[in-house]
């Protein structure tokens, strides 16, 4: 070989790893750029205090109940005049919606995947999976204007409840959205159990159905678990639809029909209209540093336990 | 290599976009803000770009707060506002040195929306407090039916959510129960749908529900906001609809003077004559 | 006779029927949705409508403006995403070892793949406009601001950190589906690894690569919080022709009618706009499921 083409060999060598470390780099980036904006909560006292020396963004005042109007409460008010930024507000409106999205999605997208990996004929088969890559497919503003015009309605008519933007509807819009990620990790999980497996227990006796559920369904597992986590993660993280059908009221309540406020739409929201620097800025920062760190800690432990299920059924082929 | 060529040619239009935009100089006049305005900005607009051909004008929402953080930061040449800019704003804007500048180019009858089946007629302010702090809950505490009231409202960059806030409930929080829906016109189609529903917004997007009479104590007369109650100032929230620019705007080389044609025209009596289409008041004719 | 029901009886018990009850829920969800938008979004449809740009009454407008920008967001954003992810695929592919750097790069992709859309928006805002945004502004326009607000490029960019993962994933996958003796052969040939690279192996995952851009474009046309701050516009019936500029956007539009308070007027064109976003979006995942068919198709005769 001619040391030209060697040497153009190297060159490529050198751009291509220099190019690969661009993910690298822009996670680093948007690391470092989020903790730079959003850490002057802790320490900065210009950002804790207001002009006239109140706390008001000090952990204390952030995630504990504060005296409001005599009574102990959570309240997200940033632009009063005496901002309040009850983050717990916004923390466990998240966790609601979040909650019902996965209840309602979970079973459904399980089951389903079940259904069409096991019992389904090829040509149902050729349906379902389009079909659900049709659901990934469908944009998240979709949903929420699907969520606004027609669930809210149907929330309000025939269940009753007033008022049909509540947490309820925008979990089940979040839902939808959801169902094809845990759908396609819990089918592809199933795909990857070997057939000895299967064909080991109808050997011994059971039949389909008590293999599925005590052979295959514990073997899976681990990611069906992946498949929930992950699908956790898409909805914490999931702006639009929350911003549409929820309501947007910093209600603090277990009650699943009461309209709710999450991060992420919260952040949207109000984005728009702060200082660069001020305390509601450096607030709003702190609250998407809290949501990558924790959709950041929900996707490892997803990948992880996906990993090693397809290493532990790999030794076992 | 068909395939290497049809790249080289979108590599081609990508970067001769990339030179053309650096150099090109636009003269774009971006306006941004209130939600209120919107459709009083977005009409405005339309109708000075068919009558001038080649002025491009760019209009977006999300509220008074947004429009005026976005002039101080220097991103855009006009803020819709309908809330009077505050002195924190003034102060970052006097930081860059600039000068504020401010139009008032229409007048709104601030609206209090209930449904069209609600037999409620007329509120007063401290009603609306109670209502809106959380205070008050059932409909049948005012006169009504016996129901929950079901509260909705603007976002907090929203200027009306601040103008309702500092006017009415004195400054006081809003109960938390109140859905923050991110424009006027989410408000009144809600409370279109809901018999129990309460909402606040401009006079121009009342449509499909009813109006509510508005008194300051209880023992006013209670108005209604017409023509004739927000042009003489008897309505109560009657309220000016600014629009806030800078100096460095106007005094820009390249469309300073463009800008400054622009808001000529929505004083003159073409501009106004759009604002009462849209549904709000012309303002009163000072100089 | 008995027979026949104890078979019967086999095939559907409950736990059969439960699953395919599930699948047939969701079926339905997918069934009413589009059903819903359809039928109300036909109604609305014209050529006026796709061609036309947003008029005083919104029942006269047309969406073009929406349609064109989104395309030209979406393109900006292909060129940029496409190189590095294939890049970084075959980095990974052809010449990672099983080191710490490797590794890294994995985490560094899987991570990117989960932050939130409204993070990428954060960061887009704060990061490129007023960052670099700003600094381009400073060095190159003395100050005047062109660069440092919300544009087209802005919003592109963050886009394409947004569906990097999804090409790099892609491609990755298109790349392993190339035979070992295609590649030993060549260098049996003589070829260096470049040459490998360039004229055998992107060559022949191509239709790979396309899918993943395809997927990459669908995703970037239907995420809103990305370009909420970083260059979408409410109403802008001139196109934009620099980079510098700002757009309307299909998925935007959606958003921002939505807010109409002309509940009458406004809700046919909404229906409307959604169908055609759906549309396009469906199209686009059309074509990368024949191109993956055929990909696979012609990897099963070898």
């Amino acid at each position: 070989m001619s040391s030209k083409r060697i040497l153009t060999d190297k060159i490529f060598e050198y751009l291509v790893t220099i190019i690969a470390l661009t993910a690298v780099i822009a996670v680093i980036l948007i690391f470092v750029f989020i903790v730079k904006e959003a850490f002057p909560i802790f320490f900065d006292n210009e950002i804790r205090y207001d002009g006239k020396g109140n706390e008001i963004a000090t952990m204390s005042k952030m995630f504990l109940p504060q005296v409001i109007d005599g009574q102990l409460d959570f309240r997200w008010q940033p632009t009063s005049d005496i901002p309040k930024f009850g983050l717990l507000v916004l923390i466990v409106g998240s966790i609601k919606v979040t909650f019902i999205s996965i209840i309602f999605a979970a079973p459904l997208a399980i089951s389903a995947a079940i259904y069409s990996s096991q019992f389904a004929g090829r040509v149902f088969k050729e349906i379902i999976k389009p079909a659900i890559e049709l659901l990934a497919g469908i944009p998240s503003v979709v949903l929420g204007f699907f969520a606004l015009i027609v669930l809210a309605n149907w929330v309000e008519k025939v269940l009753g409840v007033k008022p049909g933007l509540n947490t309820f509807t925008a979990g089940i819009a979040l839902g939808i959205a959801v169902i094809p990620i845990i759908f396609t990790i819990t089918e592809d999980s199933l795909s990857s159990v070997p057939k000895s497996y299967v064909e080991a227990s109808l050997a011994l006796g059971a039949n389909k159905n008590q293999t599925i559920w005590r052979v295959l369904i514990p073997a899976v597992s681990p990611g069906i678990f992946a498949g929930v986590v992950l699908g956790f993660g898409r909805a914490i993280g999931e702006t639009m639809i929350v911003l549409m059908a929820s309501g947007n009221a910093g209600i603090l309540s277990a009650d699943f029909f009461d309209p709710a406020k999450t991060m992420p739409s919260t952040i949207a929201v109000e984005m728009g209209e702060i200082a660069t620097g001020g305390t509601h800025y450096t607030v709003l920062f702190f609250i998407g540093f809290m949501l990558f760190t924790f959709t950041f800690i929900l996707n490892y432990i997803g990948d992880f336990v996906v990993h090693r299920f397809k290493k532990k059924l790999a030794g076992l082929r | 290599m068909r395939i290497k060529s049809f790249i080289m040619l979108l590599l081609l239009v990508t970067f001769s976009f990339i030179y053309c935009g650096g150099r090109k100089t636009s003269t774009n006049i971006s306006i941004s803000g209130s939600d209120t305005m919107l459709e009083l900005g977005k009409q405005w607009a339309l109708l000075y770009e068919k009558q001038h051909k080649g002025q491009t004008i760019q209009i977006n929402g999300g509220g008074s707060g947004v429009g005026i953080n976005a002039l101080i930061q220097g991103r855009i040449d006009l803020a819709n506002a309908s809330r009077e800019i505050k002195p924190e704003e003034i102060k970052r804007l006097e930081k860059k040195k600039w000068k504020l500048i401010t139009y008032k180019t229409a007048l709104d009858g601030l609206s209090i929306y209930i449904n069209e089946k609600n037999p409620i007629n007329e509120l007063s302010f401290e009603q609306l407090k109670r209502i809106y702090t959380g205070e008050i809950t059932n409909w049948k505490q005012i006169g009504g039916k016996d129901s929950k009231i079901i509260l909705y409202g603007r976002q907090n960059s929203s200027g009306t959510y601040a103008y309702f806030r500092d006017n009415v409930l004195l400054k006081k929080d809003y109960s938390p129960t109140v859905q923050e829906l991110s424009g006027t016109g989410s408000i009144v189609r809600k409370v279109a749908q809901d018999i129990d529903g309460i909402g606040y917004g401009g006079k121009a997007y009342t449509m499909g529900v009813k109006v509510v009479k508005v008194k300051v104590k209880d023992s006013d007369i209670a108005y209604a906001p017409t023509d004739e109650n927000v042009a003489s100032g008897k309505y109560p929230l009657t309220r000016d609809l600014y629009i806030y620019t800078t100096d460095k705007v106007l005094n820009g080389k390249k469309k300073g003077d463009a800008v400054e044609k622009y808001i000529q025209w929505i004083s003159s009596e073409e501009g106004q004559k759009i604002v009462k289409d849209v549904g709000y008041y012309p303002v009163k004719k000072t100089n | 006779m008995t027979q026949v029901v104890y078979k019967i009886k086999k095939k559907f018990n409950s736990f059969v029927l439960v699953t395919f009850l599930a699948t047939l829920i969701i079926l339905l969800i997918l069934g009413v949705i589009f059903y819903d938008i359809i039928s109300q979004g036909i109604s609305h449809l014209s050529w006026e409508f796709l061609c036309d740009k947003p008029a005083e009454e919104i029942r006269m407008g047309g969406i073009f403006p929406a349609i064109f920008g989104t395309a030209l967001l979406v393109l900006v954003m292909t060129v940029a995403v496409v190189p590095i992810g294939v890049i970084t695929a075959i980095y990974l592919h052809e010449y990672a070892k099983n080191n710490k750097l490797t590794r890294l790069i994995r985490v560094a992709v899987n991570n990117l793949a989960g932050v939130p859309a409204i993070v990428f928006g954060l960061f887009g805002l704060g990061f490129f406009i007023q960052f670099i945004g700003h600094g381009i502004d400073n060095m190159f326009y003395g100050g005047e601001i062109v660069y440092g607000r919300p544009a087209i490029i802005w919003a592109s960019l963050t886009l394409a950190l947004l569906t990097l993962p999804v090409v790099i994933v892609t491609t990755e996958e298109a790349l392993r589906n190339i035979s070992k003796d295609i590649r030993e052969a060549s260098f049996a040939l003589g070829a260096t690894k470049f040459q490998t690279i360039m004229r055998i192996i992107i060559p022949n995952c191509l239709s790979g690569i396309i899918t993943g851009a395809i997927l990459a474009i669908s995703r970037g046309a239907g995420e809103v919080a990305p370009i909420l701050f970083t260059g979408a516009a409410d109403l802008l019936p001139k196109l934009p022709t620099s980079l510098s500029d700002q757009f309307m956007d299909l998925k935007f539009h959606i958003f921002v009618l939505a807010q109409s308070p002309d509940v009458k007027n406004s809700t046919p064109v909404l229906y409307s706009t959604v169908l055609v976003l759906l549309l396009l979006i469906f199209i686009l995942n059309l074509i990368a499921f024949i191109l993956r068919s055929q990909l696979r198709r012609k990897f099963k005769s070898h």
